[in-house]
């Protein structure tokens, strides 16, 4: 199959999608969404279960027609084309690896259907780059989890096609597989220049491996951006406790001195700097993480210019080895976290003590106070997600 | 479909892979794909099952060759029913005691296929599927020699003196039923052994770890989880042994005749064609209303 | 727990066992009864009893008047409806997963129904209907053949479509996702994989259609198939060749499913 697009297969290419809508019956699964992949990145589409990245990236691979939009690849309109006639390539969830075939026929699938004569050698460099190189005879079934990833992944990337697209592709494997395979992907892509869309609900995995991680819900991208601009600074309440936790206070903007908000919280006042407030004015969420944070005795707060909340008590101490974790209430009555580092230089805390909460303005940051704080918090929504990076 | 379908569905979660969605060429293409299966199921089912029923209503004082006229003659079906009734209702006793049996026999072999086989497994299935394939016909004259007045089985049953010593087996109502079980057994069988071997065995410890008894984990687990084999394994046993007539003239006498012998003799033999049709018709509406209604007082409607 | 419990459990998984072997023996005891009277020398023609051992019946199994010609004519036949059925049962199994139509429900029922009817209703209504259309002087071979691939059908339908429903949609999703267009996804991927499921239907239908007695009893014409030589036999006799063939066709079958299995392990090798 000859393809005018052949030169520019080996390094990638733009994958943009331009007010892309999907809809089934009344359910909208896609709601407008614009986004660009740029070539040769590692790009993560990360949400809870149901937040419509699988539907993005099926529509990406032509297995779903978008209800609205377009879809471009590098430059071209590829909205309409059939799956085949794409050179995009997906690694599925619980892999597809056809039963009927060996390890080398599944490898070989997609060259022998676009003509090429002598897959052998082909075949057998991408096994080597999987270290599969003596499992060619097998049968999937006869692989483990961690294998059967592997050849999924070289059956894809055997086409190299301009853009990757993985849906869940660590899912199915336990933790350490799990790891072990984040390094070894991220070392392939590196090798291969290809695009990467890797779809997950693993906020750890989508951190660990992708350059620029898009994080969606309930059909819209929420913010965009790299790990850890997305995780500093949280551009919605959504985002700020899908990824790691927060502690987010409600507060009323007094006003602004130099480049810093002062925020009033419940009788104290506390700075953001402006260029980390979503909103600059009326009622906002003022949160920080809770490893920013650090705990003194009730009373004893001296560091000047630093945030402080303080007559809390420790109500839950959990010591998980390389921190302290605190529950504290605050006066108020609302649940603060707070991370403490095991470094034995800081104080320790029982459960009763009367404590102050104090961390940098720097660390703080701002949110619209109409949306809902208890948003993608697994605590509350019984989302997937696994234990926060915080820790 | 729920929201929560969808999503589920979306995510690609379930166990079940979505649905394909149709393409725009989709509608076509199955009606191009049933049309020749269903047309041979029209002409060659469904019309003949209308000219049966016609049949019926044709008087029956005419004759093949002299043609028959159409008088809806409803008293066909009272002739067939009275002269009959014996025929019919044996027909019906035979069939329920052969499936009844069937199960009790099936039960433990599906059973023990689906949980004690072990690496057995597959080779055991095969030695059920085997009599298949040998001719049903042979493997009925089998049991006439192995009932055999002099035989061994007849010998044994009298030195114990459950068989009175000029009593016999071949030609009398447990020969034909032990026919009609024998002959049906795989149908009970195989859809048992389907449905119990999808109970994931993980339930039953839960159930022990529960109920910490066997027989209970088995009448309340076991037992609910297999009854879809159990309801196809009883109609696919109970249907055609009511329509046999193999096993009643192989192994039993006129005594033992079943509707099924009727109906041959009255169409092939004396030629009655309204009479025989009569009989048929009652036959096919008795056993489509029995199923029907044990189905649903079953459950399970999916069985197609 | 005491003794007795221990006994009573005991007893008790090995029961299910015990019972299983017992009615195994059952399915068995008539099969080897077969094999036996294959070598059958009897004294009389009327006799059911083992009289003698002799080679003779295996040695010239078609001395029998007929009994290969009908042989021949079941074989032929039940080929014949094999592809038949296998084939149009196929297609309406993939257009009841796979397509959209309206009638789903008529359709089911109309697939149903001919299992749920006694074999002598539907064969003594398709006397009805060829002798009311004239036929009834030139029943045979096709008439046997049209009624087989009609009962054949509804068990091609049903074993086809239970392995097309459990096949996962994403192995053709994939076969699109690599460059397979719809007509290469058919016959590298779906095809292949629904495979097993056409090929249990067309034993199935062979092993069906070989055996049906009833169903060609009321439209053979002056066809003889090997079920009505045998039924013709018994009044007067069954010859011990009618059990040469019996246990040839057992041993054929358990070669033939003996040697798949062997297949299919040294391939998961």
């Amino acid at each position: 199959m000859a393809r005018s697009t052949q030169d520019s297969r080996a390094s990638g290419a733009d994958l943009s999608l331009t007010s892309v809508t999907k809809r089934f019956g009344g359910f909208t699964a896609v709601d407008d969404l614009d986004l660009l992949v740029e070539r040769g990145q590692f790009f993560a589409l990360l949400g809870p279960s149901g937040c419509g990245k699988t539907t993005t990236l099926r529509m990406v691979a032509g297995l779903e027609e978008p209800t609205a939009g377009r879809i471009d690849l590098g430059g071209k309109d590829i909205t309409r084309l059939r799956p085949y006639k794409r050179p995009v390539n997906t690694v599925f969830q619980n892999y597809a690896l056809f039963p009927h075939l060996n390890t080398f026929d599944n490898v070989a699938f997609g060259l022998r259907r676009r003509g090429v004569r002598d897959v052998k050698n082909q075949v057998q460099e991408m096994l080597d780059l999987v270290e599969l190189s003596t499992y060619g005879e097998r049968r999937p079934t006869q692989l483990s989890g961690g294998q059967q990833q592997r050849v999924a992944l070289a059956r894809a990337l055997i086409n190299r096609p301009q853009v990757l697209l993985l849906d869940e592709p660590l899912g199915a494997l336990d933790l350490k597989l799990r790891r072990q395979m984040q390094i070894e992907l991220k070392r392939i892509q590196t090798e291969v220049g290809i695009t990467f869309v890797h779809v997950t609900h693993d906020q750890e995995e989508a951190m660990t491996m992708a350059d620029t991680i898009a994080v969606m819900n309930h059909g819209v991208i929420e913010q965009i951006g790299g790990p850890m601009e997305l995780y500093d600074n949280p551009a919605t309440t959504f985002v700020s406790n899908f990824l790691g936790q927060s502690n987010l206070v409600a507060g009323q903007v007094l006003g602004r001195t130099g480049d810093e908000l002062v925020v009033e919280v419940e009788g104290s006042k506390l700075g953001v700097p402006v260029d980390r407030a979503r909103q600059t004015s009326g009622r906002v969420w003022v949160g920080v993480r809770p490893e920013k944070v650090f705990l003194v005795s009730g009373g004893t707060s001296t560091d000047e210019g630093a945030n402080v909340l303080g007559e809390a008590r420790v109500i839950d101490v959990s010591f998980i080895g390389v921190s302290t974790q605190y529950l504290v209430r605050m006066p108020w009555g609302q649940e603060l976290t707070v991370f403490e580092q095991n470094t034995g230089a800081r104080e320790r805390f029982g459960v009763g003590d009367s404590v102050d909460l104090h961390w940098t303005p720097a660390h703080t940051f701002a949110l619209d106070a109409s949306q809902d704080a208890r948003a993608g918090d697994e605590r509350y929504e019984g989302g997937l997600a696994t234990a926060g990076v915080g820790t | 479909m729920s929201v929560a379908d969808v999503g589920e569905t979306l995510e690609g979660r379930t166990g079940k892979p979505p649905r394909k969605r149709a393409r725009r060429s989709g509608w076509s293409t199955g009606y191009l794909l049933l049309l020749p299966g269903l047309l041979w199921l029209l002409v060659f089912f469904v019309a003949p099952t209308i000219q049966l029923a016609a049949t019926s209503l044709y008087d029956s004082a005419g004759s093949l060759e002299a043609g028959y006229a159409m008088t809806w003659s409803f008293g066909n079906y009272l002739d067939a029913l009275s002269t009959y009734r014996e025929q019919f209702v044996r027909s019906l006793i035979y069939a329920t005691t052969a499936t009844g049996l069937a199960l009790l026999l099936g039960y433990p072999l599906a059973y023990a296929i689906a949980f004690k086989a072990g690496r057995f497994k597959n080779l055991m299935l095969m030695l059920v599927i085997a009599p298949f394939f040998t001719s049903f016909l042979v493997r009925t004259l089998a049991w006439k020699s192995i009932l055999a007045d002099n035989g061994a089985v007849v010998e044994t049953l009298k030195s114990v003196g459950i068989l009175a010593p000029d009593g016999r087996l071949l030609a009398t109502s447990v020969a034909v039923i032990t026919g009609l079980t024998y002959n049906f057994l795989p149908f009970m069988v195989l859809p048992l052994y389907a449905s119990l071997e999808k109970i994931d065995p993980r339930l039953l410890e839960a159930g022990k770890d529960l109920y910490a008894n066997g027989f209970t984990a088995f009448r309340k687990i076991t037992v609910p989880l297999s009854m879809p084999g159990v309801v196809a394994g009883t109609l696919l046993t109970f249907i055609p042994a009511a329509g046999d007539y193999i096993n009643s003239e192989l192994l039993g006498t006129p005594r033992q005749y079943m509707i099924g012998n009727v109906i041959d003799n009255t169409f092939l033999v004396q030629l009655n064609y309204p009479i025989a049709a009569a009989c048929s018709v009652v036959l096919m509406v008795v056993v489509v209303v029995m199923v029907l209604l044990y189905v649903r007082r079953a459950g399970t409607e999916d069985l197609v | 727990m005491n003794r007795l419990q221990l006994l009573g459990r005991w007893t008790a998984e090995r029961m299910t066992v015990f019972v299983a072997g017992v009615v195994l023996v059952y399915m068995f005891l008539p099969i080897f009864f077969v094999g036996l009277m294959s070598f059958n020398d009897p004294t009389s023609r009327l006799a059911y009893e083992f009289q003698g051992f002799t080679w003779d019946n295996w040695r010239d199994p078609c001395s029998p008047v007929g009994m290969c010609d009908s042989l021949v004519s079941s074989l032929q036949i039940a080929f014949l409806a094999t592809i038949g059925a296998t084939i149009l049962g196929t297609l309406v199994a993939f257009a009841l997963i796979r397509h959209r139509f309206r009638g789903r429900a008529p359709t089911s029922l109309l697939i149903f129904l001919p299992m749920a009817t006694p074999e002598v209703v539907m064969g003594s209504s398709l006397l009805a209907l060829f002798s009311s259309a004239g036929l009834a002087g030139n029943l045979g071979f096709w008439s046997i053949l049209v009624a087989h691939i009609m009962f054949c059908l509804s068990f091609v339908v049903v074993t086809v479509k239970a392995r097309l429903a459990g096949l996962d949609f994403r192995y053709e999703q994939a076969a699109m996702d690599l460059y397979a267009n719809e007509w290469q996804t058919f016959w590298r991927v779906t095809f292949p994989l629904v495979f097993p499921g056409i090929l249990a239907a067309a034993l199935l239908s062979f092993s069906l259609s070989f055996d049906d007695y009833i169903i060609t009893n009321f439209n053979h014409g002056n066809t003889i198939t090997f079920p009505m030589f045998v039924w013709g036999s018994a009044q007067r006799g069954i010859p011990p060749q009618v059990n040469v063939v019996g246990t040839t066709m057992f041993l054929i079958a358990l070669l033939l499913v003996l040697s798949t299995g062997l297949l299919q392990r040294r391939r998961s090798r």
